[in-house]
Order: C-alpha cells, then structure tokens, then sequence
C-alpha cells in the first residue's frame, strides 16, 4: 500500500461520496453565487474600476466559499468515527492528507470554473494582460488556500466549535497568500505592473506549507 | 496507565494474553475496557508505562496483523457494503474483490446488496463493520461491543461466527455486556473494575456453539 495508491483510493471514494450527496459543491456554488450578485449590486463599477477591485473580489467571495467546503472536508471522516478505521490501518497518515487537499482543490477549482463567467458578465471584467496568467495564479492561489484549509480543518475537529475555528485559524496564516494572489489578479486585469513577483511568491508559499503540513500531519491525525 | 485529565481510566494493568484465544472482557461502564481496547488498537498512547503488541511497541509495524471494530460502526454512510470493504481493502493493500465477497458473507450479508449501508438496519451495519475488521485476515481482532443494536438471533450468530475465526488460530478480544451471548464461545473472562482487571476466569468451550450457520439477509 503505497502512499501515492492510498492517496487515489481515498481520493476516488471521497469524489463518488460527493457526486452523490454534493454537500461541498453546493454550498460552495450557493455561497459565491451571493457574493457575486450582491456585490454587483453594492458597487456597480464602470469596466476601469472592476478591474481595480475585482482581484480582491474574487479572492474574497472563493476564500469564504472555500471554508465552507473545507469545514465539511472531515465530517464525513467523524460520523460512525471512520477515522478510526484509517487510523488503525498501516495506510500512511499523509496519503489521507493528499487525497483530502487534492479532492478540496477539485471542488474550488470546479467552483471557479463556473463562477468566472459570472465574474466576467457582473463585473464587465476585460484583462489587459495575458489570460493564462491568471490561470497560473488561480491554481497556485486555490492550492495555498485548500492545502492550509485542509490541515487546519483535520486540526480543529476535535474542538467543540470548529465551524468557527477553522476561519479563525485559517485566514491569518492565508494573509502573505492573500495578498499574493490578490496583486497578481489586480496587475494582469489591469496590465500596469507585472505579477511575476507575486506569482514567485505564491510558489514558495505552496511550497513551505504544503512540505509543513505534511510534516506535522500524522501528529494531527493522531492527536488524544 | 491512562488518565483523562485527572481521571485515571486505566490503572496498572500489568498482564500478557497467549495467542489463538478467545477473550471476553467484562465489566461495569468506565471500568476501561474500551479504553484498554482502544490502547491495544493503537488509537491511544497510554499515559504511563510500555505496551508490547505482538512482539513490539511500534503499532504502526503490526498495524496489518490486527483488527478493530469500533463501538461506532466505522464506516461510510454514503457508500454501499461492497464500496465501503473495497475502500478498506485497499488501505490493506488488497485491491481483490473476492475478499471483500467472503468477508460479507461470512457475516452473513449479501455482497450484491447495492443498497447505502445509511439504509442498513443497526443489526446489519454491526455485522458489516465486523466483516471490515476481519476483511484483511488479522492475527488479533478486537471488538467493542459488538452486540450493540443486534437481535438476540443475530448476536447468536455473531458469536458463533467468533468461535469460528478463533478455531482458525486468531485471537479475539471481546468486550461486551453481554457475557450470556459468549458462554461455551469463550476461553477466558477477564473481568475489569475501576481501570483494573480484577479477575481473570477460564471458561468452558462447548464443541457445538462454533458450528452454527449464518442465515444470508
């Protein structure tokens, strides 16, 4: 049972689980929905201004969409107290790890997928500079966000009220990722400045804490 | 020893138990017997003191050779039987259907019931989590409460099915309340109180409860 195995094994049980009930997808999809809609209608910005405004925007409405779903990311694991059986198994603690932040970066990437097209038509958004940047960003961003969500999420479970936990821990150690994918988005819909310094940024920053919580996730997982 | 805050749920146990047999452990609630399983099963540390599982302190080496059934069934409510023992075959390592097959019906369930187990009664979902702990054949199998929401008929069965595995050489550990369900089953009761195990009590086999037969449901 090799990590990479588990990994997929764990990964492929936990999209049929979601394909079935769409807890994550739904609540995600609904949450942005009103973000969007209601700030539309709160701002209604000219084309020059969305650009502006609209990375901050659209970080914020995927960041709290994505809470919802990473809150949801390990109940499936406490009801009927599954975790046990994956704890008393020889399956590596961080196949389970990967599998949860690999499935949670699938919903949120799936979820800015849709809502980008309501971006656009809300926002009247144009970008100046090239479109595949914003990709680069929307991925290493998503991954900074689900990768921490994740860890965090697996690390309040056992507290009474981690609903409220989860954001508490979560949104202060997102600041440097934040504000990396936030400039980014801003300086390519507006073409004044590069965002290479961002992207870099947003990088390292995958990279430190996806290595951190892989290190610290089997004392989380095994955690009295 | 095992203490919850200042709460000592397990107070100097000292004792070794010879492979191949059948143990039911009794006792009042918070005497520890779950927490005793729980220390063996490798889901907590005991707060003092070592613990050796079959030859060494590492759970994680022998982690393969033992089985658990929780007091919660253990299992995903969203997936059918057959989904949720191939998931857990496969953090075994055992990608192969068959012995997912066996083990539903050894419990006496139908592999081809495409039902969700959050549709299972009780009864059901407890003789599936027992075909999840047994699914990768392991030396030691450990079960808590296994009786829990299950008919007379069935945990008749049950225990049977139990006397069975031990016949093939495993070593069960039993805790339950209802002692009456392993008499003739059972090798030996060991009684706990208050984190302590107070007796230990051989019991006499009868040759004929192992060999009742599961009826499929």
């Amino acid at each position: 049972m090799t990590t990479l195995g588990v990994t997929r094994t764990t990964l492929l049980k936990d999209l049929r689980m979601e394909w079935r009930s769409k807890d994550a997808i739904n609540s995600m999809l609904f949450f942005a929905l009103l973000v969007v809609v209601i700030f539309s209608f709160a701002f209604n910005p000219t084309a020059e201004e969305s650009r502006r405004i609209a990375g901050g925007l659209i970080w914020v409405a995927f960041l709290f969409a994505a809470v919802v779903a990473l809150n949801q990311t390990w109940a499936r694991e406490l009801r009927n107290q599954v975790l046990d059986a994956y704890r008393v198994s020889p399956a590596p603690p961080n196949a389970l790890f990967l599998a949860k932040a690999i499935g949670n970066f699938f919903f949120v990437v799936v979820l800015e997928a849709l809502m980008a097209p309501l971006f656009v038509v809300f926002y009247d958004l144009r970008s100046v500079g090239p479109v595949w940047q914003l990709i680069v960003v929307a991925l290493l961003g998503t991954w900074a966000l689900v990768v921490n969500g994740t860890f965090f999420a697996a690390l309040s479970i056992r507290t009474r009220s981690r609903e409220i936990m989860l954001p508490l821990i979560l949104f202060p150690i997102s600041i440097p990722a934040l504000l990396a994918m936030v400039d980014a988005t801003t300086s390519i819909l507006t073409g004044e400045a590069s965002p290479d310094f961002w992207i870099k940024m947003l990088a390292v920053y995958d990279v430190v804490f996806t290595a951190v919580c892989l290190l610290l996730f089997e004392s989380v997982l095994n955690a009295e | 020893m095992k203490f919850f805050g200042r709460f000592a749920a397990i107070r100097g146990i000292s004792a070794s138990f010879a492979p191949g047999r059948l143990y039911v452990v009794l006792g009042d609630n918070g005497a520890g017997k779950s927490t005793l399983l729980r220390i063996v099963a490798g889901l907590m540390e005991p707060s003092q003191g070592s613990f050796t599982l079959l030859g060494t302190t590492d759970h994680r080496k022998v982690a393969h050779r033992v089985g658990y059934m929780g007091h919660a069934p253990l299992l995903y409510d969203e997936l059918s039987g057959m989904e949720n023992l191939r998931y857990f075959a496969g953090l075994y390592g055992l990608d192969d259907d068959t012995v997912c097959r066996k083990a539903m019906q050894m419990v006496g369930l139908d592999p081809e019931l495409s039902r969700r187990i959050g549709q299972y009664s009780q009864g059901m979902r407890q003789r599936l989590s027992l075909a999840r702990a047994v699914l990768h054949d392991p030396e030691l199998i450990l079960l808590d409460e296994p009786f829990s929401n299950v008919d007379v008929h069935s945990a008749r069965e049950m225990a049977a099915v139990l006397g069975r595995v031990r016949d093939e050489g495993k070593t069960l550990f039993v805790v339950t309340h209802q002692a009456a369900l392993m008499d003739g089953v059972a090798d030996e009761f060991v009684h706990m109180a208050a984190g302590q195990i107070v007796a230990r009590e051989e019991a006499v086999r009868k040759a004929a409860a192992s060999n009742a037969e599961w009826t499929p449901r």
